[in-house]
C-alpha cells in the first residue's frame, strides 16, 4: 500500500539530509508504528507518504514514494487526498471549519462527492467514532480526546486508504488515548484501513502494531520488523520491554499481559522484598499551599475547594484527564489567576498581588509551551537576560545551561533546539532565580525517551537539594519515576491525594505498566526492580 | 432525502436583517430611536444567538461601540466642534497655531450643543457596529460563506480563516503576555503587549502554515479540467466585466458621459457574472447541507428591510422628528410611528426557533449524556470502543442504513458517480470501490458489540486472584 524506494529527503539549507535510504513497504491492512529517538526524521517520512513532503515543505526527495500506487512525485497532496488522511500533531492546526459536522464533511466537500453520499458518511463517521452527540458543537469546546477523534473523524469521511498520524496520543490523558487507540483498532480491523503513525509513547501503542519501523538514528538506515523482535534491541522502548530485558525474557513482552504471564518467576525473586522507600518530606513548613481553592473562568468554577501543600525535597505529580483544571492550579501558584475564594501562598507571598519580579525568587512555573519563556536569538543571549529578570549575578544560567545541557553551544538559536533541550533551556531560565517552588506543566509532552530519563535526572537533583516540585502530568511512568505524592484532580476536585505507590496503583488508568505486571507486588518502575536484582544477586 | 438542516435559517438572511437595520440607524441621529434600535438588535441577539464561538463577539462589538461614541466625544472635546454653541460648559486653553493651519481649533470652548451634536452622531455610528456585530453573532460565517458562488469559494475561505484566526491571536497575547510574567517582567501595559508583539506573529505565521497543510492535504484547490477555450472565455469575461463595472460607474458619477453609465455598468456585471457562473465549472467542490431560503429567512430578511424601508420613509413625512437639532438644545421626542417601525425588527424572535441549549462552555466541557465522561479516569480498563458510539436504530436518523424510504428516494447507492469524469488518475475514486461501511449486516448490531477484540493489553486482569491461581496450576 506504501512503498518507499531508497528515499532520501534533504531540505534546504540543512546541512544533512533529514532522510536517507528508506526503504519500506507497508501492505494493505497494517497498522505500522513509527518509532525513533526525536530528530531522525520521523515527520518528515510521515510527511513523504502524504505529499507534504516535498510538495509543501520544499526540499530534495530521492527516490520515489508510492501510495496505492500513485507516486507522489506526480501528485500533490490535493491528489492524493482521497487515498491518504493525515492528522498532523496538533488537531487544533488541522480544523477548517467550526463545528464538528462541518469539519467531518469538509474534506469530502473538496473532492466534491455529491450531496446525498456527504450526507450518510458524515453519520456513518459519526457513530463510527462516537462522536453523535457532539455533532452541532463548535469545535474549540470539545476536549482533547474529542478534538483528536474528531480530526482523525475529518480525513476518515473521505474514505481514504492511508491513514497517517503524527503522534495522536501524546497530548492525551490515557482515558482519552484510549478513546482514539480504540478508534484506530476499530479502523484497522473492520475497514481495512492502513495505518501509519509516528508516538512517542511506546507504552501506550505497541501492542497494538502490526508491524514496527525503527530510525535507529540520524542517517542509519531504517529496520522493519516484527514489533518483538525489533523491540528486543530497539534504542527506544516501553517500561515492559525494558523489564524483559532485565528479567532476560525472550522476545520481549509488548503488552501487560504477556509480560504478566512471565512474570511469575520474577515475581517470586522479587517476593519479601520492598522498593527502597524515598524519605519522607518530613513535617517542614510547605513551600507552597493551597487551602479552599476555588478558581472561577468565565462563569465556570474550574477549581472547587482544592487543598495542596508541597513541601521542601517533595516532588507532587498532579494528574487527572485534560480539562481536569491541572494548568489552572499551577496558574493559580504563580498568581495567573485570582481566587474567587480559599487562599494560595507560596513562600508566604500572596502570588496574585506580589509584582512579578518578586515572585519569581518564590515560585517558578514552566509552561506547556517552554518556547513561550524563550524570547532572545542565542542561546547566551537568553541566559544573559535571565539573569537580569532575575536579579542573579551575570553567569548564573549560563552556568545553569552548562550543567543541564552540556551538549549544547551558546550560539544555538533557541528554535533550533530539540524539544528535551528547550525544555532544560527553560527550566535554566526559571532555575536563574532559584525559586524554592518549581511547578512544570506537562513536561514531556514530544519527548523521547532518552529525552524524558535526562529529564528525571536533573528533576531529582533539585528535589534533592530541597526544592519543592509539582509535575502536571499524563505521564504515569514519569509520575512513578519522580513523584513521591501523587494527586488526581477530577472536574476541579482533588479526587485522591497520597503517596504514589498507593494512589497509582489502586488506579488502572494511572499504574504504570511495571506495575502492572508485577501486583500486587509494590514495584513501580524499572530501576527499582534492577535494583533489587542487583540488590539480591 | 433531505440535506439541508432542520431549524437552521439562512446565514444570508440574518445579515440582510441586520443591514436592514443599520440602514435605518444610519437615517436617524434621534438618540431614543437609535437606543430603540440597539435594544432590538440586542434582544433579538440574546434570545437567537446560540453558544459558538462567533456568537459571542457581540460583547466585543458593543464595546467597540462605546469606543467609537467615546473617541467622538474626546474628539469634539479637544478639536471643537463646528455646531455654533451658545451654552459654554468649560473653556479649555487653547493652543495658538501657525496661519496655515486655520480652521483647525486645539482646545478652546466646549459647548453643550457640540457635545450634544457628537453625542447624537457617535451614537449612529455605534448602533452601525452593534448591528454587524448582532449579524456577526447570529449568523455562522462559515455558513455565510458556503452561500457564495462556487467561484468566489477560495477568496471567502480566505476571509473565513482570517476571522477564526483573531481568537487565536487573543488566546495567543493572552498565554505569551502570562509567559512574561512567568520571567519576572510586568505582564501589564503597553510595553508588555508590544513585546509579545513578535512572537504572537510568529505564532499566527506558524499556524496558518500549518492550517494550509492540512488544508492541501485534505483536497483544497482540486480543479476539474475544463477546455481551454472555457478558461479563457472564463478569464475574458471576468476581466471584461469588471472593466465595464468601472468604466460604467466612472461614466455615472462623473458629469459627461451620463449617457453610456448605465448601460456600460449594466453590460459589465452581466459579463462578470456569467465569468463567475462558467468559473464555477473549474471548481470541483460540492456542499454539504447547504442552507435552503425557505419562509423564514423571507420574514426575517424582510423584517429588515421593513424597519429601513419604514424609517427612509419617515425620513420623508417626519425629518424633524429623525434629526432632533442640536441647536437650540431640545430634550429629543419619541416619534410614534417610527418608533413603532423599529419594532419590526423583533419578529425574528418570533419567526425563528429557539437556539438548543449548549452544555458547558470551555475545554472542559462534558455533558451529562456522555456516559464515557462520567465514568471516573480510573474505571476504564483498556482500549475498548467509546461508550458513547450507542446502537444504532433504526428511527434514530440516518446511520448506514436509514429507513426504505430514505433509501428509494436516494437511488441506489451504488449507481455510477454523477459527478463529471474527472481526469484518469482519479479513476480510483472511492465512489467506485465497495463502501465498507455499507455492509447491511453492520447496521443494526449495537456498535459496542463489534468492538474489534484487541489483544487483551494495557488493562488490569479484573481478578488477579484468579489468574494468578491459574498460573501456579500451570
Amino acid at each position: 500500500m506504501i512503498r518507499f524506494e531508497q528515499v532520501s529527503v534533504t531540505y534546504a539549507d540543512a546541512p544533512g539530509p533529514a532522510l536517507s535510504g528508506v526503504d519500506l513497504t507497508v501492505p494493505e491492512g497494517e497498522l505500522c508504528l513509527l518509532v525513533g529517538p526525536s530528530g531522525v526524521g520521523k515527520s518528515t517520512l510521515l510527511g513523504a507518504v502524504s505529499g507534504l513532503v516535498p510538495h509543501f515543505t520544499g526540499g530534495t526527495l530521492h527516490g520515489r514514494v508510492t501510495v496505492a500506487g500513485r507516486d507522489t512525485r506526480t501528485h500533490r497532496p490535493r491528489e492524493l487526498a482521497d487515498v491518504v488522511g493525515t492528522v498532523g500533531q496538533d488537531p487544533l492546526a488541522h480544523f477548517v471549519t467550526d463545528t464538528v459536522e462541518d469539519e467531518l464533511a469538509y474534506g469530502m466537500e473538496s473532492l466534491g462527492l455529491p450531496q446525498d453520499t456527504m450526507r450518510r458518511r458524515v453519520e456513518e463517521t459519526l457513530d463510527l467514532l462516537g462522536l453523535a452527540d457532539l455533532r452541532d458543537r463548535p469545535i474549540t469546546a470539545l476536549s482533547g480526546g474529542q478534538r483528536q477523534r474528531v480530526a482523525i473523524g475529518s480525513v476518515l469521511t473521505t474514505q481514504p486508504r492511508v491513514l497517517v498520524l503524527d503522534e495522536p496520543t501524546s497530548a492525551l490523558d490515557p482515558a482519552a488515548a484510549e478513546e482514539v487507540l480504540a478508534v484506530l483498532q476499530r479502523l484497522v480491523h473492520d475497514l481495512g484501513t492502513t495505518v501509519l503513525m509516528a508516538e512517542h509513547r511506546l507504552e501506550r501503542v505497541v501492542q497494538y502494531a502490526d508491524t514496527v519501523v525503527l530510525l535507529p538514528g540520524p542517517g542509519e538506515p531504517a529496520v522493519v520488523g516484527e514489533p518483538a523482535e525489533l523491540m528486543a534491541h530497539s534504542p527506544v522502548h516501553p517500561p515492559v520491554v525494558a523489564l524483559g530485558r532485565l528479567a532476560g525474557w525472550s522476545p520481549p513482552p509488548l503488552s501487560v499481559r504477556d509480560a504478566r504471564r512471565k512474570a511469575g518467576p520474577l515475581r517470586d525473586r522479587l517476593a519479601g522484598r520492598v522498593p527502597h522507600a524515598r524519605p519522607a518530606p518530613g513535617d517542614a513548613e510547605p513551600l507552597g499551599r493551597a487551602a479552599g481553592l476555588t478558581v472561577r473562568r468565565d462563569g465556570t468554577e474550574v477549581l472547587h475547594s482544592v487543598d495542596l501543600a508541597v513541601r521542601p525535597g517533595e516532588t507532587v505529580a498532579l494528574m487527572g484527564r485534560n480539562g481536569a483544571g491541572k494548568s489552572t492550579l499551577l496558574s493559580a501558584f504563580v498568581g495567573l489567576h485570582q481566587p474567587s475564594s480559599g487562599t494560595v501562598l507560596v513562600d508566604g507571598a500572596v502570588p496574585h498581588r506580589t509584582p512579578p519580579a518578586t515572585l519569581l525568587r518564590h515560585v517558578g512555573l514552566v509552561p506547556q509551551e517552554p518556547r513561550d519563556l524563550l524570547y532572545a536569538d542565542t542561546v547566551a543571549a537568553e541566559c544573559a537576560a535571565a539573569d537580569q529578570d532575575a536579579g542573579a549575578a551575570p553567569g548564573s544560567c549560563r552556568e545553569l545551561v552548562r550543567r543541564l545541557l552540556p551538549a549544547v553551544s551558546e550560539d544555538t538559536h533557541p528554535r533550533d533546539l530539540s524539544e528535551g533541550q528547550r525544555l532544560v533551556l527553560a527550566l535554566a531560565v526559571i532555575l536563574t532565580a532559584r525559586p524554592p517552588l518549581l511547578l512544570l506543566d506537562e513536561p514531556t509532552r514530544g519527548l523521547d525517551y532518552a529525552a524524558k530519563a535526562r529529564l528525571a535526572e536533573v528533576l531529582r537533583g533539585l528535589a534533592a537539594d530541597g526544592h519543592g516540585i509539582v509535575l502536571a502530568t499524563h505521564d504515569v511512568e514519569l509520575a512513578a519515576e519522580l513523584a513521591d505524592r501523587v494527586v488526581i484532580l477530577a472536574d476541579g476536585e482533588v479526587v485522591a491525594d497520597g503517596p504514589t505507590a498507593e494512589v497509582v496503583v489502586s488506579s488502572p488508568a494511572f499504574a504504570p505498566q511495571v506495575s502492572k505486571v508485577l501486583a500486587p507486588l509494590p514495584w513501580l518502575t524499572v530501576p527499582q526492580v534492577r535494583r533489587a536484582l542487583e540488590e539480591t544477586g | 432525502m433531505s440535506t439541508a438542516r432542520r431549524g437552521a435559517l439562512h446565514a444570508g438572511a440574518w445579515w440582510l436583517w441586520a443591514l436592514g437595520l443599520a440602514a435605518a440607524a444610519s437615517r436617524t441621529t434621534n438618540p431614543l430611536l437609535l437606543g430603540l434600535l440597539i435594544a432590538v438588535a440586542g434582544y433579538v441577539v440574546a434570545a437567537r444567538r446560540t453558544q459558538a464561538p462567533w456568537a459571542r463577539s457581540y460583547g466585543a462589538f458593543l464595546k467597540l461601540g462605546l469606543v467609537v461614541l467615546g473617541i467622538r466625544l474626546v474628539f469634539a472635546v479637544f478639536l471643537g466642534s463646528p455646531i455654533p454653541g451658545t451654552r459654554v460648559l468649560f473653556t479649555l486653553p487653547e493652543v495658538p497655531l501657525p496661519e496655515w493651519a486655520r480652521g483647525v481649533r486645539i482646545g478652546g470652548a466646549v459647548t453643550a450643543e457640540g457635545l450634544v451634536f457628537a453625542l447624537y452622531d457617535g451614537l449612529k455610528l455605534a448602533t452601525l457596529l452593534i448591528c454587524v456585530g448582532a449579524a456577526n453573532a447570529l449568523a455562522s460565517p462559515a455558513r455565510l460563506l458556503k452561500s457564495l458562488p462556487g467561484a468566489l469559494y477560495e477568496a471567502g475561505v480566505a476571509v473565513v480563516v482570517a476571522m477564526t484566526f483573531a481568537p487565536h491571536l487573543v488566546a495567543d497575547v493572552q498565554r505569551l503576555r502570562a509567559a512574561r510574567r512567568l520571567r519576572g517582567r510586568p505582564d501589564r501595559g503597553v510595553r508588555a503587549l508590544l513585546q509579545v508583539g513578535l512572537p504572537v506573529l510568529e505564532g499566527a505565521l506558524e499556524r496558518s502554515v500549518a492550517l494550509a497543510a492540512a488544508m492541501d492535504a485534505r483536497g483544497y484547490g482540486r480543479t476539474a479540467r475544463v477546455p481551454r477555450a472555457v478558461r479563457l472565455t472564463t478569464s475574458v469575461l471576468t476581466l471584461g466585466g469588471l472593466l465595464g463595472v468601472c468604466a460604467g460607474s466612472y461614466g455615472l458619477l462623473a458629469a459627461e458621459g451620463a449617457g453610456f453609465g448605465l448601460p456600460v455598468l449594466l453590460l459589465g456585471l452581466a459579463a462578470a457574472l456569467g465569468g463567475l457562473f462558467l468559473g464555477r465549472r473549474r471548481s470541483v467542490r460540492s456542499r454539504y447541507r447547504p442552507d435552503r431560503w425557505g419562509v423564514r429567512a423571507w420574514l426575517v430578511s424582510g423584517s429588515g428591510a421593513a424597519v429601513a424601508g419604514l424609517m427612509i420613509w419617515a425620513g420623508e413625512y417626519a425629518p424633524q422628528a429623525l434629526h432632533p437639532p442640536a441647536v437650540p438644545l431640545t430634550a429629543p421626542e419619541l416619534p410614534l410611528w417610527p418608533a413603532a417601525s423599529v419594532l419590526l425588527g423583533l419578529l425574528p424572535v418570533f419567526v425563528t426557533p429557539a437556539p438548543p441549549l449548549a452544555p458547558r462552555e470551555g475545554k472542559e466541557a462534558r455533558t451529562p449524556r456522555d456516559p464515557s465522561r462520567a465514568r471516573e479516569p480510573w474505571a476504564s480498563q483498556g482500549p475498548r470502543a467509546p461508550r458513547e458510539a450507542r446502537p444504532l436504530s433504526p428511527s434514530e436518523g440516518p446511520g448506514t442504513q436509514g429507513p426504505p424510504d430514505r433509501r428509494t428516494s436516494q437511488g441506489p447507492q451504488a449507481s455510477p458517480n454523477p459527478q463529471p469524469a474527472r481526469s484518469p488518475r482519479h479513476s480510483q475514486d472511492p465512489q467506485a470501490a465497495p463502501n465498507p461501511r455499507s455492509q447491511p449486516h453492520e447496521s443494526h448490531e449495537p456498535l459496542a458489540s463489534r468492538t474489534p477484540r484487541a489483544p487483551h493489553a494495557d488493562g488490569v486482569p479484573l481478578s488477579k486472584e484468579s489468574e494468578e491461581s491459574r498460573e501456579s496450576a500451570q
